[in-house]
């Protein structure tokens, strides 16, 4: 059933093209990359305010409201370029180590993202704006950060496992 | 054999080459490093730009962004040039006999020389870029350009990979 749905994928027209033209994939693969630089790069501005190491001079809410809206569309077009990539020749990719501990490094994120919301959200008009964060706001704030550098690791990873182009 | 041919010949053959060769995972280690860093340039160069052309941030100043975000890129830079730097030694022909190198590092110049430009009049007058009408035109047409042009980096970064020299 799964590789059933993976093979029409990556017998698609577009995921097609990809696999067989020389600079598709490279131009995808670098459009992801920006992307995902962009997502990573925003995401530690406000980890690195959350942990207390970077512009404690302004409020936690200023960074969030500078950075997260360059997260979401960069994240957006991270997705977008993925899975493109994917396409080409997903039914080999979906049996990759690499990609599915990303995937599910991505999905912790995304739960470390809503026990942000959760634990600190009702009491976040207290520190938003303060120069020193509650712990628990660090540690959330530290755990993300370390989240996306392995994500980051286990993208470049896959491209090692799975084709001659390091 | 001409001059890069006998440098290629000589840094593969170090002790420091082969070391980073025999051990797997130096280079897509050095790598993770290297886009990281990348990260760090391409989210500052984004939100100082964003903020030059109005788009983003309107609240802050550009002198304050420009303070919050550009050491944050001259900081990368140097880790960039020493991780890029351990990558050519691991695999020298990968990109000092490959087009798509040197096309990166004519790039890289001229993105450092475009952001001097706007960065050292705001030493003497924060305000410089706001106090006329052609300045402004200015710094948004310059704006556009470091875009263009760091972005320029990231693709013919990841292209390396797909070309070889003659």
């Amino acid at each position: 059933m799964l590789h059933a749905w993976l093979q029409s994928l990556q017998d698609s027209t577009l995921a097609s093209a990809i696999r067989e033209g020389d600079r598709l994939f490279p131009w995808i693969e670098g459009a992801h990359v920006l992307a995902m630089t962009l997502v990573i790069g925003s995401i530690a501005i406000v980890d690195l305010r959350l942990i207390g190491l970077t512009s404690r001079e302004r409020g936690v809410t200023q960074m969030t409201t500078l950075a997260l809206p360059i997260t979401w569309s960069a994240f957006v077009a991270a997705v977008i370029t993925g899975g493109l990539l994917f396409s080409s020749n997903a039914t080999v990719y979906a049996h990759n180590a690499c990609l599915q501990a990303k995937l599910a490094l991505l999905g912790l994120a995304g739960m470390n993202m809503g026990a942000y919301h959760l634990l600190l959200g009702k009491d976040a008009a207290a520190w938003r704006t303060a120069a020193l964060t509650p712990w628990r706001a660090r540690v959330v704030g530290g755990i993300s950060l370390c989240l996306w550098i392995a994500i980051a690791a286990c993208g470049r990873w896959i491209g090692f496992t799975l084709s001659a182009h390091g | 054999m001409n001059f890069l041919d006998t440098l290629c010949a000589w840094l593969g053959a170090t002790t420091a080459s082969q070391t980073i060769k025999t051990a797997e995972w130096i280079i897509p280690a050095v790598q993770l490093v290297h886009i990281l860093a990348v990260a760090s340039v391409m989210t500052s160069v984004l939100m100082i730009d964003l903020r030059l052309l109005g788009l983003r941030a309107r609240e802050l100043t550009v002198a304050s962004t420009v303070n919050r975000f550009l050491p944050n890129l001259w900081g990368s830079l140097p880790v960039l040039l020493v991780t890029g730097a351990t990558l050519i030694t691991a695999e020298p022909a990968r990109t000092l006999r490959n087009p798509t190198f040197f096309l990166k590092m004519a790039l890289l110049l001229a993105a450092v020389a475009v952001t001097l430009t706007c960065q050292l009049p705001l030493r003497r007058d924060a305000t410089f870029w706001e106090r006329s009408a052609g300045r402004r035109r200015a710094i948004r047409l310059a704006a556009i350009v470091s875009l263009a042009l760091w972005i320029s980096i990231v693709f013919a970064g990841r292209w390396i990979a797909y070309t070889r020299g003659a």
